[in-house]
C-alpha cells in the first residue's frame, strides 16, 4: 500500500507546481482573478516554508520565529519605497526592486546571523522559545516605528520597479513569485545533496558524534539558519509587492506557527513538502473561511488530528 | 515623603501586582512542563476562558451579593475539567506514541496550537469579538492608603494578597505533602516513580487540572483591570513562556522570581523609561523609542539570561529524563 500512496503524492505535487505555473492563464480562462491572488500568496508562503524546511527538515532546528523574516523582507521593500516617494531616508530612498531584494536578503541574513548565533547556544524547547522571543522583539520594534505606520503598518503606494517586468501586472508578479519558489526549491535540493547538506543532516541526527569527528556543528547549523532566513526574506519582498501592505503583525508568533504547520504537514525534510503544506494551508483557509466565520475551529481540530496522525496515535485507534 | 518617592513606590507595587498575576499563568505552565514534559501552547486559552466564564457567571448573578467572587470560584472546577480533558485526549496519547523527545515536543506544539485556535473560535462563537467587563463589589473598588502619600487601589492589593497566597500554597503543596513529593518524583524520573508505586497517570491528570485552574484564576483576576477578550489567548502565553524560561523550565521558585522580575521590568519600563531616555537622547526620539524598548525589554532580559545561564536562573535540581 505504501508505493501507490507515494506515487499519488508525487503526482499531486508536480500537478500543484504545474497548476501554479499555469495559474495566470487558468485564472484568465475561468475569469477568476481572485484565484490568481490566492495562487500568488500560496507561492510566496511556500517559498518561506522552503526556508523553514531547510532548518527543520534537514538541520532539525525547530524555529518558531520564521515569520520574522517575512516581515523583514517586507519592511526592507516598504521603507525605501516610502522614502523614494515622500523624501528623506538618504541612501535608503529608492524604488529599484533589485536593491529592495538585496536589502531584504542582507537584513534577513544579518538578523538570522545575530539571533541564530545566540539561539544556537541552546537546543530543543529552549531553541524554539528563543527564536520566538527574537521574532517577538522584532514585532515590538516594528510597532515602535511611528514613521512607518507603527502599530497599523503602512500601504505601499507603488510597487518595486524591476527592469523588464511590471509588478503591477498580476500575472507577471505571480510568475516572479513562482520563479522565486522554483529557485528556492532548487537551492534546497542543491544544499540537501551537497557535502554541507550531509554534514547538516549529521548534525541533526547525532550532533555529539559530528562534533567528535571534528565538524564545526554550531557554525554549520548557523549557516543553515542564515540561508533559511534569507529565503523567507525573499518571500517577504514578494509579499510586500503582492499585498502592497506591510504591518508588524506579519512577525507575530501565530504566523510562525502557521509556517511550521505547513512544513510539518508537507513532511519535514521532503523536497516538495513545503509546497504541499502551503497549498493545504492556503486552500483550507480560503475554503473554511468562506464556509464559516469561525474557520479557526475546524482548522484547529484538523491541526490536532494531524499531530495525532503523525505520532501514529490515530492509526492504532488510541491504543498504546 | 516626596511625591517622586511615592510615585516610585506605587509603581513598584504595580510591578509586584503584575508579576504575581503573571506568576499565576506561569505556575501552571511550568508545572505542566516540569512534571509532565508537555509544551502547552493552549495555556493562554485557559486564561481567556477563565476570564470569559467568570465574567459570564458574574453577569448572570448581577445583583446577588458576592456575585463576582462566586463567578471566579465557580469557574475554577470548569477549567480544571478542561485541563483534565486535554491530558486524557491529547497529552496522554502523544506521550505513549513512542516519539523521540524532539519529535514529541514538536507534536505537542502543533497539537496545542490547534487547541488554541479551536478554543479561540469557540469563544468567539459564544461571546463575540467584544470585550467583557465585570462590576467589582464595593469593598474592592476603593483606594487603600499605605503610609501618608502612597495610595493603592484596593483591587490591586487584593491581587497581591491572592498571588502570594497561591504561591505559598503551591510551595507547601510541593515541598510538604505526600502528593508534592510524588509530583517531584515524577518530574525527576517518571518511570522510576511509577516503579516505586506513584500513581503517575492520576498525578498527570491532577497537574493538568491544577495548571488549567491557575491559568483560569489569572484570567478571571485580569477582567476587572482589562476586560475579558479573545486576544488574551495569544497575549499571555508568550510572556508566560518567557517567564518560565528565565526562571528555569519546571522550577516553581524560578517562575515566581522571574514573574516578579518581568512584572517589575515591564511596569517600571513603561513608567520611567521615556524620562530616563530623555536624559540621554533628544526628547522626540526618546518618546518614540521608549514604548518599543519597554515592550522589548522582557525579551531582551530572556535572551540575556539564556546566553548567560542557558538553563535559566533556578534550574530544577534533577531532571533524570534528559
Amino acid at each position: 500500500m505504501r508505493l501507490p500512496l507515494r506515487g499519488m503524492v508525487a503526482v499531486l505535487e508536480w500537478g500543484l507546481l504545474a497548476a501554479l505555473l499555469a495559474a495566470p492563464l487558468l485564472a484568465q480562462w475561468l475569469a477568476a482573478p481572485f484565484w490568481l491572488d490566492v495562487a500568488t500568496r500560496l507561492a510566496i508562503l511556500a517559498l518561506a516554508a522552503v526556508g523553514l524546511n531547510l532548518l527543520l527538515g534537514v538541520g532539525g532546528l525547530a524555529s518558531f520565529g520564521h515569520a520574522a523574516y517575512l516581515a523583514i523582507g517586507a519592511y526592507a521593500t516598504a521603507i525605501p519605497i516610502y522614502h523614494s516617494l515622500y523624501g528623506g531616508g538618504g541612501w535608503l530612498a529608492t524604488d529599484n526592486g533589485l536593491l529592495h531584494l538585496l536589502l531584504a536578503v542582507a537584513a534577513g541574513g544579518l538578523f538570522a546571523l545575530i539571533t541564530g548565533a545566540l539561539a544556537l547556544k541552546t537546543r530543543g524547547i529552549h531553541f524554539i522559545m528563543l527564536t520566538m522571543a527574537f521574532s517577538q522583539m522584532l514585532f515590538y520594534l516594528l510597532q515602535g516605528l511611528e514613521t512607518y505606520g507603527g502599530d497599523d503598518g503602512m500601504s505601499l503606494d507603488v510597487r518595486s520597479q524591476l527592469p523588464g517586468l511590471d509588478l503591477d501586472d498580476a500575472a507577471q508578479l505571480h510568475w516572479l513569485a513562482v520563479a522565486a519558489l522554483v529557485a528556492g526549491l532548487m537551492l534546497f535540493r542543491m544544499v540537501q545533496r551537497s557535502r554541507f547538506g550531509l554534514v547538516l543532516m549529521g548534525c541533526k541526527a547525532r550532533p555529539e558524534r559530528m562534533w567528535a569527528l571534528g565538524w564545526p556543528v554550531r557554525p554549520v547549523l548557523l549557516a543553515a539558519f542564515v540561508i533559511g532566513g534569507m529565503l523567507a526574506a525573499v518571500a517577504g519582498w514578494l509579499s510586500a509587492n503582492h499585498a502592497t501592505f506591510v504591518s508588524p503583525a506579519m512577525a507575530e508568533w501565530t504566523h510562525s506557527g502557521e509556517l511550521l504547520f505547513m512544513v510539518i504537514l508537507g513532511g519535514a525534510g521532503r523536497w516538495l513538502g513545503p509546497l504541499t503544506g502551503a497549498a493545504a494551508f492556503v486552500l483550507l483557509e480560503e475554503w473554511l473561511s468562506s464556509l464559516t466565520l469561525y474557520w479557526h475551529l475546524p482548522f484547529g481540530l484538523l491541526l490536532i488530528g494531524i499531530a495525532l496522525w503523525q505520532a501514529g496515535v490515530l492509526q492504532r485507534g488510541g491504543r498504546p | 515623603m516626596s511625591a517622586e518617592a511615592a510615585l516610585i513606590i506605587t509603581q513598584l507595587l504595580n510591578g509586584v501586582q503584575l508579576g504575581l498575576l503573571l506568576f499565576l499563568v506561569a505556575a501552571g505552565l511550568t508545572l505542566i512542563f516540569g512534571v509532565l514534559d508537555f509544551v502547552n501552547l493552549a495555556h493562554g486559552a485557559f486564561v481567556m476562558l477563565g476570564a470569559f466564564i467568570s465574567a459570564s457567571i458574574a453577569g448572570m448573578l448581577q445583583g446577588v451579593p458576592g456575585g463576582w467572587l462566586l463567578g471566579v470560584v465557580l469557574m475554577l472546577p470548569l477549567l480544571a475539567l478542561l485541563g483534565m480533558a486535554l491530558e486524557l485526549l491529547l497529552a496522554r496519547p502523544l506521550q505513549r506514541a513512542g516519539l523521540t523527545p524532539a519529535a514529541l515536543h514538536l507534536a505537542q506544539v502543533l497539537a496545542t496550537f490547534g487547541v488554541l485556535l479551536a478554543c479561540s473560535a469557540v469563544a468567539m462563537m459564544i461571546w463575540g469579538t467584544q470585550g467583557m467587563g465585570v462590576v467589582l463589589p464595593g469593598w474592592l473598588r476603593g483606594q487603600v492608603a499605605l503610609g501618608e502619600a502612597v495610595q493603592l487601589p484596593a483591587y490591586r492589593l487584593f491581587i497581591i494578597v491572592i498571588g502570594l497566597m497561591v504561591a505559598l500554597a503551591l510551595h507547601l503543596l510541593l515541598q510538604r505533602t505526600r502528593l508534592g513529593m510524588q509530583l517531584r518524583a515524577v518530574a525527576s524520573n517518571a518511570d522510576m516513580a511509577a516503579a516505586l508505586g506513584a500513581p503517575v497517570d492520576a498525578l498527570r491528570v491532577a497537574v493538568f487540572a491544577l495548571g488549567a485552574a491557575l491559568a483560569g484564576l489569572a484570567g478571571a483576576l485580569m477582567v476587572p483591570i482589562a476586560e475579558a477578550s479573545l486576544g488574551m489567548a495569544v497575549e499571555y502565553i508568550i510572556i508566560a513562556f518567557v517567564i518560565i524560561i528565565i526562571g528555569g523550565l519546571g522550577s516553581l521558585k524560578g517562575s515566581f522570581f522571574a514573574a516578579l522580575l518581568v512584572g517589575m521590568l515591564d511596569t517600571l519600563g513603561r513608567a520611567f523609561l521615556d524620562d530616563a531616555l530623555a536624559a540621554v537622547l533628544p526628547l522626540e526620539l526618546a518618546e518614540t523609542a521608549a514604548p518599543a524598548l519597554s515592550s522589548m525589554s522582557i525579551y531582551l532580559l530572556m535572551a540575556a539570561v539564556l546566553i548567560w545561564k542557558p538553563a535559566g536562573l533556578f534550574p530544577p535540581p534533577t531532571r533524570g529524563r534528559h
